[in-house]
């Protein structure tokens, strides 16, 4: 069998200093030589493990064919936005752990091909067309992948849309959260311009449930989309944790990415730390501590409770932080964060794992005794968000459930009457593909609703 | 009028200047403590400001702004006519004192900014309150002339006594607090000033609320930068403030996450100095 194509990568030393992209992705040739590893399965295992289904032997198919158009048509079709899931997708978890071919040796690269085929569609933009079959406007909370999608999928159905921001830049997490080293922002970018060319509004600046209510928007708006994410940093309550020097994930990345702090002379200001401590073990762990080294750290731990198998981030990145010389303190837990005006390092306690809980992840438990001080000049805190519930204080009759997510039915409708949910603000956080995929669905549900 | 457009700019006093914006869908639901965050430019960072006064029918807000650092000196080389680049609020949760009875507000500096728009709505609904304001001296005092209008009694004090009397508006608390009663105390200044405050009236056991001017970014709880410990729990300024319990405020907490960005912030505004006296220099 042959081995897998590897997409061109930036070399780790050169990069751990700056913030381009490190996977440069197939060119035109690999991709092709890519494309005829697939088997093209008539029962192609792969798509049961993509969220929203891609047909993935078809767009492989025309990628071999030299039919690049083609193959962007039929990505499209499922999933609006392949130059950013081919990129950030967990794909070592969905479509690529049930190839076929990687039960015997390595799996099609269904993300860098996804990716190429995004990237080729970028650069040859078509105008999506838009057919007048709905009528109606539609009012879209938030301008990540799940609110994009949504918007998107309304208008191409001849919807009125308004996307409502309350930052000023749309993307959500994709602009503020994800770094340029692994999601240029121009990628972003691009593809909310070809949104706003089909028609689709965007108003910046706005947030529901301050600067309008959600009664407001009912009173003009035929129906109503909540995708406003999971944006609420969990902290662990711990001693020292308001210490100055600690940072949420959240608040450090959108320094970062949103406000161009790691630029000579931003206005925004950021402390860069010497040695950061980052507590987590996810994407937006790796992101926040491969950016802390990006802005000069000597050194930059992550620190996590269970142990490398149980990581959650993608293999890719956690591969690609361990390059970059990122330390891993793993089976290591946080108990308090030391410091007298600002931080000065962490107590930790060692972890051994225990039984498995519910989701079947073997759980950590400290053994007793074995705290000692780190030394450090910054934590980060990566270890979650909840949906932020500024929207449901302003609105009570809408329904929630555990940790703050928005309660909705099978059409992902929520407790009133038109207005639709989805995203992280309905699973608290999760992935790119399974916002989209949420996105799509509330669109479709939408536009049932207003063709009644 | 275009959007964000500064359709007023007036100065009240040293580096101190009042800006009418345009901000239609701000001022339709603004309420008394309530601020907004604004960027000057497409590079700027995101700074907060309480809403001084908002008209719902010319979609306008009143900000007063005093010069401090980087982005206060860019927002104050504006003029009218210029846009700012983001204008986004109301943010923060309103606060309503109509629900007390005998009120004393005391504002400090930038902090009377704040303390005006609660005097004007308190008598606009018939409950005058007394308040007292201070400044460094004469120059820096702000909005005593229209105070005089809304208060039920208004205390001067300069710290050099160029103006009212000579004291800290700490010295006037306790001199008052000898032969009035309170139901409540709102103080907004210095964070210093507002922890001296407290203490006196914790003495005399009289609730007070505080205004916490954190560092933020987003101002909606996304980042958690704005964290202030409130009866030993973390709170967010942005969201469950500004306006927390003063007696349950951890102050010297907040001292020091107030001048975590000092050396930054001194560098950007050296910079954006020299670049304007240079400006100046070459026409
Ligand atoms: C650092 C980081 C790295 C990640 N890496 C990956 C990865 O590699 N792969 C992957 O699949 N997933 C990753 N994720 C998760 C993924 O980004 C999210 O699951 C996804 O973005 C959720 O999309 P969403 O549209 O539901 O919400 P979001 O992307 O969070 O967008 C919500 C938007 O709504 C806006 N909003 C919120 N409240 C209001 C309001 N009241 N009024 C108006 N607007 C509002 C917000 O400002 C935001 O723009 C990562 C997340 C982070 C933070
Ligand atoms: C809810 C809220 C309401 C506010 N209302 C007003 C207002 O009505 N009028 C007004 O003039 N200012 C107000 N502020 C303060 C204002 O946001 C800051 O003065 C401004 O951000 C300073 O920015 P700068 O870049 O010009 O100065 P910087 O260079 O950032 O700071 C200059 C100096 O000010 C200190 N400083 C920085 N941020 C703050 C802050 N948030 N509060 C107090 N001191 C700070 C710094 O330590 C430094 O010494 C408010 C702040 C908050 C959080
Ligand atoms: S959307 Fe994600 S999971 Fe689905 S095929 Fe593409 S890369 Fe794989
Ligand atoms: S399972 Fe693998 S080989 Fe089969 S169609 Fe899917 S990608 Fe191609
Ligand atoms: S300013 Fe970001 S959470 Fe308050």
């Amino acid at each position: 069998m042959k081995e897998r194509n590897k997409p061109r990568l930036q070399d780790p030393i050169e990069r751990a200093k700056n913030f381009n992209e490190v996977n440069l992705g197939f060119d035109e040739e690999t991709a092709v030589k890519e494309a005829t590893r697939c088997l093209q399965c008539k029962k192609p295992f792969c798509v049961e493990g993509c969220p929203v289904g891609v047909n993935i032997p078809g767009f492989i198919e025309r990628i071999y064919q030299r039919d690049f158009d083609g193959a962007a048509k039929i990505l499209k079709g499922t999933n609006m936005l392949p130059a950013i899931c081919g990129r950030v997708c967990p794909q070592e978890v969905q479509c690529e752990s049930k190839c076929i071919l990687g039960r015997k040796g390595e799996s099609v690269a269904i993300g860098a091909l996804e990716r190429f085929v995004g990237d080729y569609s970028i650069r040859n933009a078509k105008q999506p067309s838009t057919k007048s079959v709905a009528k109606g406007k539609v009012a879209v909370v938030g301008s990540g992948p799940a609110g994009l999608t949504c918007a998107a999928d309304c208008r191409a159905r001849g919807l009125d849309v308004t996307i409502f921001e309350s930052l000023h830049e749309p993307g959500g997490v994709l602009t503020y959260g994800i770094p340029e080293f692994r999601l240029p922002i121009d990628i972003v970018k691009s593809e909310i311009e070809s949104l706003e060319k089909m028609g689709v509004k965007i108003e910046l600046n706005v947030v529901i449930g301050k600067t309008i209510f959600i009664e407001e928007l009912l009173a003009t708006y035929d129906a109503v989309f909540l995708g406003s994410g999971a944006g609420l940093p969990i902290f662990l309550g711990m001693e020292g944790e308001n210490l100055p020097g600690v940072y949420s994930a959240n608040e450090y990345l959108t320094r970062v990415n949103l406000m161009g702090a790691y630029k000579e002379g931003a206005a925004t200001p950021l402390v860069r730390g010497k040695v950061v401590a980052v507590v987590g073990a996810g994407n937006v762990a790796m992101d926040s501590a491969r950016t802390a080294l990006r802005l000069g750290a000597e050194k930059v731990m992550i620190v996590y409770r269970r142990s490398r198998e149980e990581m959650p981030a993608r293999r890719e990145e956690i591969e690609h932080a361990l390059e970059e010389g990122i330390e891993f303190l793993l089976l290591t837990n946080p108990v308090k964060i030391l410091g007298q005006k600002h931080v000065e390092g962490m107590e930790v306690i060692k972890m051994e794992l225990g039984d498995e809980d519910e989701k079947g992840r073997r759980r950590p438990i400290p053994i007793e005794g074995s705290n000692y001080n780190i030394e450090c000049d910054q934590v980060i805190m990566a270890i979650g968000t909840n949906p932020n519930p500024l929207i449901v204080d302003s609105c009570p009759e809408l329904k929630t459930g555990k940790n703050g997510v928005l309660v909705v039915d099978e059409n992902l409708e929520t407790s009133i009457k038109n207005v639709f949910a989805g995203g992280d603000a309905i699973s608290g956080s999760a992935t790119v593909i399974q916002a989209m995929g949420a996105g799509r669905r509330a669109a479709k549900s939408i536009i049932e609703r207003l063709a009644q | 009028m275009k959007k964000y457009e500064i359709l007023k700019k007036k100065k009240l006093a040293d580096n101190v200047h009042e800006y009418e914006i345009y901000a239609p869908l701000v001022a339709k639901n603004a309420r008394p403590g309530q601020f907004i965050i604004l960027r000057v430019d497409k590079e700027g960072e995101r700074v907060p400001f309480t809403i001084c006064g908002y008209d719902k029918k010319l979609g306008t807000i009143k900000i007063l702004v005093q010069t401090l650092g980087y982005s206060t000196l860019k927002l104050s080389l504006k003029e009218e006519g210029d846009t700012l680049q983001d204008f986004v609020g109301p943010l923060g949760k309103p606060t309503d004192l109509s629900l007390y009875k005998n009120i004393l507000l005391i504002g400090g500096g930038i902090g009377i900014a704040v303390i005006f728009p609660q005097a004007s709505y308190l008598n606009s609904i018939d409950k005058k309150a007394d308040v007292i304001i201070g400044a460094r001296n004469r120059e820096l005092l702000m909005y005593d002339g229209p105070l005089e209008k809304e208060a039920k009694n208004l205390y001067i004090m300069t710290d050099d006594g160029s103006y009212g009397e000579k004291g800290f508006v700490t010295a006037k608390l306790e001199e008052l607090l000898k032969t009035k009663t309170y139901d409540v105390v709102m103080t907004v200044g210095p964070v210093m000033m507002m922890k001296a405050v407290c203490d006196i009236t914790k003495k005399a056991n009289i609730k007070t609320i505080i205004s916490m001017n954190s560092i933020m970014v987003d101002g909606t709880g996304m980042c958690g930068c704005c964290r202030v410990t409130v009866d030993g729990k973390t709170k967010y300024a942005c969201v469950d403030g500004p306006e927390f319990d003063g007696h349950k405020v951890d102050f010297l907490e907040q001292r020091e996450r107030g001048a975590y960005y000092k050396e930054q912030e001194q560098e950007a505004y050296c910079k954006l100095t020299g670049e304007i006296h240079k400006h100046k220099e070459n026409k």
